[in-house]
């Protein structure tokens, strides 16, 4: 574990970068560090391996004072991955990803195995090995940034915004990826950011810095956003907090209908057996949904696919949360979300309505655990 | 007659082509003295300029050797010191050299200052020793450049070594000198063509020198 006891750190100009800052950062999860610009996350992360001294009280890795190892046995025992990736342009990506064995003195050939090996986990094809930095894409680029972090398999991985230079798109893929990593490795991750949405989605726990250096509050995300500490806190989260905070709450409780989904082929006596519904779901053969409509308005046997409603996007009752639920919900004219399995096969709609009474029991539901951890 | 003419008479009369005043000895006396004095340049310019470069330090106080020495001018400086120091090869290494370490000195620190801070963070955070981020990180990068200034300083000290003549060395400045003392335009124009083959020659090392040094990776994102 590492803990940060104490530390300060203030420059001969005065400035206090970071001021008297207390974390312990837990084993094998994501720590993210995130503030906005001047609350000194950066410089907290790179107190870690020593980039920048503190001024007052210590880190301890371990429970032994970081200080107590030489400077470069330190920072090998820790992977760095910094924003732009960092890549040293006159070398192969395969060199590059082997810099850290190299220096702890493998041979070429291992070093260059293992740096081939790491290539494939980070979801780089083994044809770029002999590519310079230059031909590869920012995100590629990035990947391989993370891969020469993980290269020797340091316990612990510091990642200073390592995803902030490239487009959402990618971002989201790299995101993905180092959750995806991070299920097989288990590493010690302290990982520096300015994006809270991405501070929550990554994030076992989450520390708020604000300008100045101080801790303002520090808790797994799902916390953050149900009890923020202060109202900086609350500014920072945004306006829709209780809206992303939906998606810690799965869908899967979430009471699925069946009677409104037809299939494109259906008979007159069946349609009108769902009359009823104020829309009816129209799939394929196959039963992926293929649009909505009202009851009245289809006729057995001459249903025109183009005429059907949009039916927004469909969301996974077994892994999606209940944002992306009511996403669906409001994404739809219908106001009903529709539920598919994992090949897109409609299992079931649901209304606005029966998410909203979902919602308000997620809610009680945390509200009671929150009293029974009080010992209430 | 012409200047193509002049060349052509001292390029096809053999007694030019051998014995203690033929070409081949004044140009290898040429090139032992450009050698030399590059030589003694660069081990000045580039341990200053690496590491003032890498430390970011001393921009100031180099710019100002730079034009000094650039101010000074070659041809005097070679008498100044023929007259302090007599005869010997003294006299002729201090005008080269001083004309030489400016733009070797420049040019690796700026070399070194230019290259991208990120790959620099990335290598001392990952626990690489200064001297290797120096050495294996910062080189590599700033190398195009800091060859750019050898190649400028060579330029300058084969033109410039003509002047070790004018004390009574020997090197390609002996056919330019005596021509003109004998009036023997053939021996000038014929000393001039090859001094400016032999910077061309320069060019050309340079240019195979930085094909087998640059990694691929920098010349072609550079």
């Amino acid at each position: 574990m590492i803990r940060i006891d104490g530390v300060t750190k203030r420059y001969p100009d005065g400035t206090v970068a970071v001021d008297r800052l207390s974390l312990e950062i837990p084993d094998r999860a994501i720590t993210v560090l995130v503030g906005p610009s001047g609350c000194g996350k950066t410089t907290t992360l790179r107190m870690i391996n020593r980039m920048v001294e503190p001024t007052e009280g210590s880190i301890l890795l371990d429970g032994r004072d970081i200080r107590q190892q030489p400077v470069n046995t330190l920072r090998r025992s820790m992977g760095y991955v910094i924003q732009n990736a960092g890549l040293f342009q006159h070398r192969t990506i395969l060199d590059n990803i082997a810099t850290v064995p190299r220096l702890l003195g493998w041979t070429k050939q291992k070093a260059r195995a293992r740096a081939a090996e790491l290539m494939e986990r980070v979801g780089l094809d083994t044809a770029l090995a002999k590519r310079y930095p230059y031909q590869l894409s920012g995100g590629q680029q990035q990947r391989v940034g993370v891969a020469r972090a993980l290269a020797a398999d340091p316990p612990v991985l510091l990642m200073d915004e390592p995803f902030s230079a490239v487009d959402p798109v990618v971002r989201k893929g790299l995101q993905d990826e180092l959750l995806r990593i991070q299920d097989e490795l288990g590493k010690t991750i302290v990982f520096v950011t300015h994006d809270i949405d991405e501070a929550i989605k990554l994030g076992t726990k989450v520390a708020v810095l604000r300008t100045g250096g101080r801790l303002a509050q520090f808790a797994p995300p799902a916390e953050l956003l149900s009890a923020p500490a202060d109202s900086f806190v609350e500014d920072f989260l945004g306006a829709d907090r209780g809206i992303r905070r939906l998606s810690f709450f799965p869908s899967r409780e979430l009471e699925l209908q069946t009677e409104p989904i037809v299939a494109i082929d259906a008979g007159a006596d069946r349609l009108a057996s769902r009359a009823t519904a104020p829309y009816l779901l129209v799939t394929d053969l196959d039963g992926r949904p293929l649009g909505w409509s009202e009851p009245d308005r289809l006729t057995a046997g001459a249903v025109e696919p183009d005429r059907l409603l949009d039916f927004g996007r469909p969301f996974v009752p077994g892994t999606d949360s209940l944002r992306t639920a009511l996403d669906g919900a409001v994404l739809s004219p219908t106001g009903w979300a529709v539920a598919v399995d994992g090949e897109g096969r409609a299992v079931g709609v649901v209304s606005q309505q029966v998410i909203g009474e979902a919602i308000r029991a997620a809610h009680g539901r945390v509200a009671e655990q929150a009293d029974v951890g009080a010992g209430r | 007659m012409n200047v193509l003419n002049f060349a052509h008479a001292f390029f096809s009369d053999g007694a030019h082509w051998h014995g203690y005043d033929g070409i081949p000895t004044r140009f290898s006396e040429h090139v032992q003295y450009s050698l030399e004095a590059l030589l003694i340049a660069a081990a000045i310019g580039l341990p200053v300029g690496l590491l003032t470069g890498h430390y970011g330090r001393g921009g100031n106080a180099l710019a100002l050797v730079a034009t000094a020495g650039r101010a000074l001018p070659s041809f005097g400086l070679l008498v100044l010191m023929f007259i302090w120091l007599g005869f010997g090869m003294l006299p002729v290494m201090i005008p080269l050299v001083v004309l030489a370490v400016p733009p070797i000195l420049v040019t690796t620190y700026e070399a070194v200052r230019s290259v991208d801070p990120s790959p620099v963070d990335a290598a001392r955070g990952m626990g690489m020793p200064e001297a290797r981020v120096l050495l294996q990180v910062e080189v590599p990068v700033a190398l195009p450049l800091i060859l750019s200034g050898l190649r400028t300083a060579a330029i300058q000290i084969v033109s410039t070594a003509t002047i070790a003549a004018y004390i009574s060395f020997g090197g390609l400045g002996r056919y330019i000198i005596d021509g003109l003392y004998q009036r023997d335009y053939e021996k000038v124009i014929g000393g001039a063509t090859l001094v400016a083959g032999l910077a061309l020659a320069t060019l050309a090392v340079f240019w195979a020198v930085s094909r087998l040094t640059v990694s691929p990776g920098v010349r072609r994102s550079g």
